[in-house]
C-alpha cells in the first residue's frame, strides 16, 4: 500500500514539475535578443529643443506651436495673451532614422530647413550600448528684410544661421529620460562687430512620466558665450506632455518666446523667476 | 528497498519519456487583430516560443512582448509603451495543458487546451479549441481565440476607444519539432 501511495505522488509530483521543467527549456532556447529602448522622450521636442526622437519612415508630423508674452505684461496685455509667436513644422521620415523638416517662424519670418539622423540607439540585451545619439543639422533664414539700424536690405547669405547640434539620450528607467545636447550656433551676419559669429552651448533636458500619457518635461541651454549687442539669458523651459493616439500635445512654460534654435539657445532675454513666463504649447499630430 | 527502486525508475521513466516527447519551436507566430469603426490594427510576432509534452499534453507558451511587429512604428510603439507595458511586463506567457492529448494523430484532429494565460502582468485562465496534427517530426498546433483587454488590466482611453477593440483576435500558428537536448 505505502508503495502504490509513494510511486502514485512521485508520479504527479514528476508531471507537477513538468510544466515548470517546460519554461526551463523555453527559458534555455530563448535566442538572446536585442532590444532597442524605444520612446525615450514623448516628443520630437524636449520642450523647445529636439529630442532624440524621430518620425519613422513615411510619418509626416505637422507640429503647430504658440507662444504668448510674458505674463508679467500684466492685464493689459491679458497676462502676454494678446501677443502671440506661431511656427508651423512640417516633419517627414525619410528612413527611420532621417528626419526632414521644414518649419515658418513669425519672429522674423524665419524659414528654417533641419535634417536629424538617428546615429547610434540606446539597446539592451545582446550588443547593449547606453545612449541613443543623434546628429541636428539646420539652416535658418531671416526673412524680414531690414536691419534694425541700417538702411539697406538684407541679402540671402546675411539672413542665414546655422545651428548644428548632438543629442545624446539615455532613457534610465520606464519614467525618467535625460538628454545632453551640445549645441553650436553661427550666425553670417551680427548685430554689432562685438557679437560673436559663433556661439557654443550646452542643453540639459530631462522628462519624467507622470502616468502612461502624461510626462513632465524641462530643459535648460547652458551658453558657453554669449552675445554682447542685447543681454541674454540662458533658456528654460517647463512643459507637460499629452499623448492621445497619433497626438502630442505640450503645454510650455519658458523665458522665451522664440521657437527656433538659433533664437531660444542665443537670443533669449527673459528672467523666468523675475516673471517673464512665456505659456505656450506644441500641439503635434503624425500621420 | 523496493520501494525505493520503484521511486528510481519512475523517476527515470519520466526524464525518459520527457525527453523523448517534446515538441518545441521557436518560430511560432501568433498574429492580433483588432477590428474597430476607426480602424484596424493588426501586429505579428513569428518569434514565439512554445513547448508540448506529448505524453501528458503540457504545454509551455512564452512570447515577447516587443518582437509584435506593427504596419505603423507609432501603434508600435504606444502598444509597448502605454498599453501592455514592456518594459514592466516583458513577456506574456501561456501554461496549461491538451485535455485530449490522446486523439493526437496524423490527421488534422481537434483538441481543447485549457490553461493560464498572463499578459501584462495579470493571469486568467482559458479553455480554447485548437486544431493538430503530427507527422513524422513536427507536431503543428493552429486556432485563434478571443481575449478581452479588460481581463488584463489593459486600458483604452476614452478619445481612441473607436480606434481599438474591446475584444482582439488572437491567432496562432505552430510547427514544433521534436526537441533534441
Amino acid at each position: 500500500m505505502k508503495k502504490i501511495v509513494l510511486t502514485t505522488f512521485v508520479l504527479i509530483a514528476s508531471i507537477q514539475l513538468s510544466a515548470q521543467d517546460l519554461f526551463d527549456v523555453l527559458d534555455k532556447e530563448a535566442p538572446e535578443t536585442e532590444n532597442i529602448v524605444s520612446a525615450t522622450f514623448k516628443g520630437t521636442r524636449i520642450v523647445n529643443g529636439h529630442s532624440v526622437e524621430n518620425r519613422k519612415e513615411k510619418e509626416l508630423e505637422f507640429i503647430i506651436a504658440h507662444r504668448f508674452g510674458a505674463i508679467n505684461t500684466g492685464v493689459e496685455d491679458l497676462f502676454g495673451l494678446d501677443i502671440s509667436n506661431i511656427r508651423f513644422s512640417f516633419e517627414y521620415g525619410l528612413t527611420d532614422n532621417l528626419t526632414a523638416g521644414l518649419s515658418r517662424a513669425s519672429v522674423e519670418k524665419t524659414y528654417e530647413g533641419f535634417l536629424k539622423y538617428s546615429l547610434l540607439k540606446q539597446k539592451t540585451g545582446v550588443n547593449s550600448f547606453p545612449f541613443a545619439i543623434s546628429l541636428f543639422g539646420s539652416i535658418a533664414a531671416k526673412s524680414e528684410k531690414t536691419i534694425p539700424g541700417i538702411e539697406r536690405a538684407r541679402s540671402f547669405e546675411e539672413s542665414l544661421f546655422h545651428t548644428a547640434q548632438v543629442l545624446i539620450a539615455r532613457k534610465i528607467n520606464a519614467t525618467v529620460s535625460v538628454q545632453l545636447t551640445p549645441t553650436y550656433v553661427h550666425r553670417n551676419l551680427t548685430a554689432t562687430f562685438d557679437d560673436p559669429h559663433d556661439i557654443f552651448a550646452t542643453g540639459l533636458g530631462t522628462r519624467v512620466k507622470l502616468s502612461k500619457r502624461v510626462s513632465l518635461n524641462a530643459e535648460y541651454f547652458y551658453q558657453f558665450n554669449k552675445l554682447d549687442s542685447i543681454d541674454t539669458t540662458n533658456s528654460l523651459a517647463f512643459g507637460v506632455d499629452i499623448e492621445t493616439g497619433g497626438h502630442v500635445f505640450q503645454i510650455i512654460l519658458a523665458n522665451s518666446r522664440r521657437m527656433v534654435e538659433k533664437s531660444f539657445i542665443t537670443e533669449t532675454t527673459g528672467n523666468f523667476f523675475e516673471g517673464d513666463i512665456h505659456l505656450g504649447f506644441n500641439l503635434s499630430r503624425t500621420f | 528497498m523496493k520501494t525505493i527502486y520503484a521511486l528510481l525508475i519512475c523517476l527515470f521513466l519520466a526524464s525518459f519519456t520527457n525527453a523523448q516527447d517534446r515538441y518545441l519551436t521557436k518560430k511560432g507566430t501568433i498574429t492580433f487583430f483588432s477590428e474597430s469603426p476607426m480602424e484596424n490594427i493588426e501586429a505579428k510576432n513569428n518569434q514565439v516560443l512554445s513547448i508540448v509534452d506529448v505524453s501528458n499534453g503540457q504545454m509551455a507558451i512564452s512570447i515577447l512582448m516587443k518582437s509584435f511587429l506593427f504596419e505603423k512604428a507609432l501603434m508600435q510603439e504606444h502598444f509597448n509603451e502605454n498599453y501592455v507595458e514592456s518594459d514592466k511586463y516583458p513577456k506574456a506567457t501561456f501554461k496549461g495543458s491538451i485535455l485530449d492529448f490522446e486523439n493526437i494523430s496524423t490527421s488534422k484532429t481537434k483538441i481543447k487546451v485549457k490553461g493560464n494565460l498572463t499578459i501584462h502582468g495579470k493571469t486568467k485562465e482559458i479553455t480554447i479549441e485548437a486544431m493538430t496534427a503530427k507527422k513524422d517530426d513536427v507536431l503543428k498546433m493552429t486556432g485563434e481565440f478571443f481575449i478581452n483587454l479588460v481581463d488584463f488590466d489593459i486600458e483604452i482611453p476614452s478619445v481612441v476607444k473607436d480606434n481599438i477593440a474591446k475584444s482582439i483576435k488572437v491567432s496562432f500558428n505552430f510547427n514544433h519539432e521534436i526537441y533534441k537536448k
